[in-house]
């Protein structure tokens, strides 16, 4: 039978999602790079709660172009925790730090390069890594394993494997391969095939072979569904 | 000592300005979100300066007038950024490794402390926000030079250049250069050495609002734009 990860919406994309599932959300803070519709269909389903998120932002807390970003998920009180780089933006106190003062959700700090290398450790079958970013600093460094290399101080990061990584790309064929626009590329890409499920959000649809070999960034075999933006 | 509390301070542009200066054809260079990120547009047009975002762009353009560009190819702080010829975009796990990987001349990062022996504090204030790292703490170790754009002192008067950050650290020894709204300030195996003052300022009125002991250029000079 022949492969077709395509998906009729993104409420059945996300139909599986369970309570106290860790999901992957990509994008770097830009709405233009967030899987929304995904983000969308979560919040949907409010008996799904105590998720661990993993993301660069933590959302702005509010729409643009009628779209939702990670924050919704906060709103609506799903999660229970979030493994972030960039929580907080100096404009307006966004719903995570609130959820965060308040003692409703646990927040863990990981410079976003960490942050990168975890996931893509995660994806590659690797335990953790080793990153000199962190060391001396007691907020980071804070009990995590330091071995010395070539005379060099590094810090045992632990990979992250989540349940299910939502990403969003531009093009996809029905085998999940998939190209990206631009800056937007960036968590998506890292973060598909670092959950047991790849979610992709795309903007269209095209035949298999339509996407050059050489051009294709993520290949299919990280990617379990495919939903296209309507 | 005399009151410095009228004297004029250089802008943001101006400080941005400055720090553009710096850069020299084939640099790599990384800018924070705020008066950094100013930088970009603000390099001799026939200077090739090759500008990367945390989100993953190296070699773009300018910042796009508002309106204009593509929300898919932005900077580190989300505003569009022009396409330019030698343009390439990587994912974000390749773009850290490009910063930790020592392969980036320069990052301008902005601050809330930095300390004498250049320890950089600039992600939060204890006690008043969760603070936002972002990826300042991989670029304050992998950058080669890293230079810190902000004001001299704090609203109300107080040191931002100190002896010992109080505030959590971002990076330890990193810091090679501060530019403020007064003075330019290089580390190096000197110290903390005073190289350049705002127009109409002394060396004397600069080190009154700074905790460390000032090395003094012997070359010191107003801060030179040109």
């Amino acid at each position: 039978m022949a492969i077709n990860k395509i998906v009729g919406s993104a409420e059945e994309a996300v139909a599986d999602v369970f309570d106290g599932a860790m999901i992957l959300v990509g994008g770097f803070g830009t709405i233009a790079s967030c899987p929304s519709r995904l983000l969308t269909a979560l919040s949907e389903r409010p008996e799904v709660r105590n998720l661990t998120l993993v993301s660069n932002p933590g959302g702005f807390g509010v729409e643009i172009w009628g779209e939702h970003d990670i924050e919704v998920l906060h709103r609506t009180g799903q999660a229970r925790k979030h493994i972030v780089s960039a929580p907080t933006n100096p404009l307006i106190v966004n719903t995570v730090e609130k959820k965060y003062r308040a003692g409703e959700v646990e927040v863990e700090m990981v410079p976003q390069g960490t942050l990168a290398e975890r996931v893509r450790a995660g994806r590659a079958g690797l335990g953790g890594v080793l990153t000199p970013t962190g060391v001396g600093i007691a907020e980071i460094q804070d009990g995590k394993p330091v071995v010395e290399m070539d005379g060099k101080k590094f810090l045992i990061e632990k990979a992250i494997k989540g349940d299910f990584a939502f990403i969003r790309a531009h093009k996809a064929d029905r085998w999940g391969n998939l190209v990206f626009q631009g800056t937007s590329r960036t968590f998506n890409a890292t973060m598909a095939g670092a959950a047991r499920v790849t979610i992709a959000e795309v903007d269209e649809i095209v035949e298999l072979g339509e996407l050059h070999y050489e051009h294709i960034i993520t290949p299919g075999v990280y990617v379990d569904r495919v939903v296209l933006r309507k | 000592m005399t009151d410095t509390s009228d004297k004029i301070r250089i802008d943001e542009q101006t400080m941005a300005l400055r720090v553009a200066r710096e850069f020299k054809d084939g640099d790599t260079v990384n800018l924070g979100i705020g008066v950094p990120t100013l930088a970009s547009n603000l390099v001799p047009m026939d200077r090739e300066v090759i500008f990367h975002s945390e989100n993953g762009a190296l070699g773009y353009g300018q910042i796009c007038t508002a309106g204009e560009g593509s929300p898919h190819l932005v900077n580190a702080g989300g505003q569009p950024v022009e396409v330019r010829p030698g343009l390439a975009v990587v994912d974000h796990a390749e773009s850290f490794a490009f910063i930790r990987g020592g392969w980036l001349d320069y990052t301008v990062l902005g601050g809330l402390q930095v300390s004498e022996k250049g320890d950089l504090s600039n992600w939060m204030i204890p006690n008043k926000q969760i603070g936002t790292i972002g990826g300042a703490m991989d670029l304050a170790l992998g950058a080669k030079n890293v230079i810190v754009v902000m004001p001299h002192n704090t609203k109300d008067g107080g040191y931002k250049i100190v002896k010992e950050c109080s505030y959590p650290l971002t990076g330890v020894q990193c810091v090679t250069m501060v530019v403020t709204d007064i003075a330019v300030i290089r580390i190096d195996k000197r110290g903390m050495v005073l190289c350049e003052v705002a127009p109409g300022w002394t060396a004397e009125e600069v080190q009154a609002l700074t905790e460390p002991k000032l090395v003094i250029d012997p070359d010191l000079t107003e801060i030179a734009l040109a």
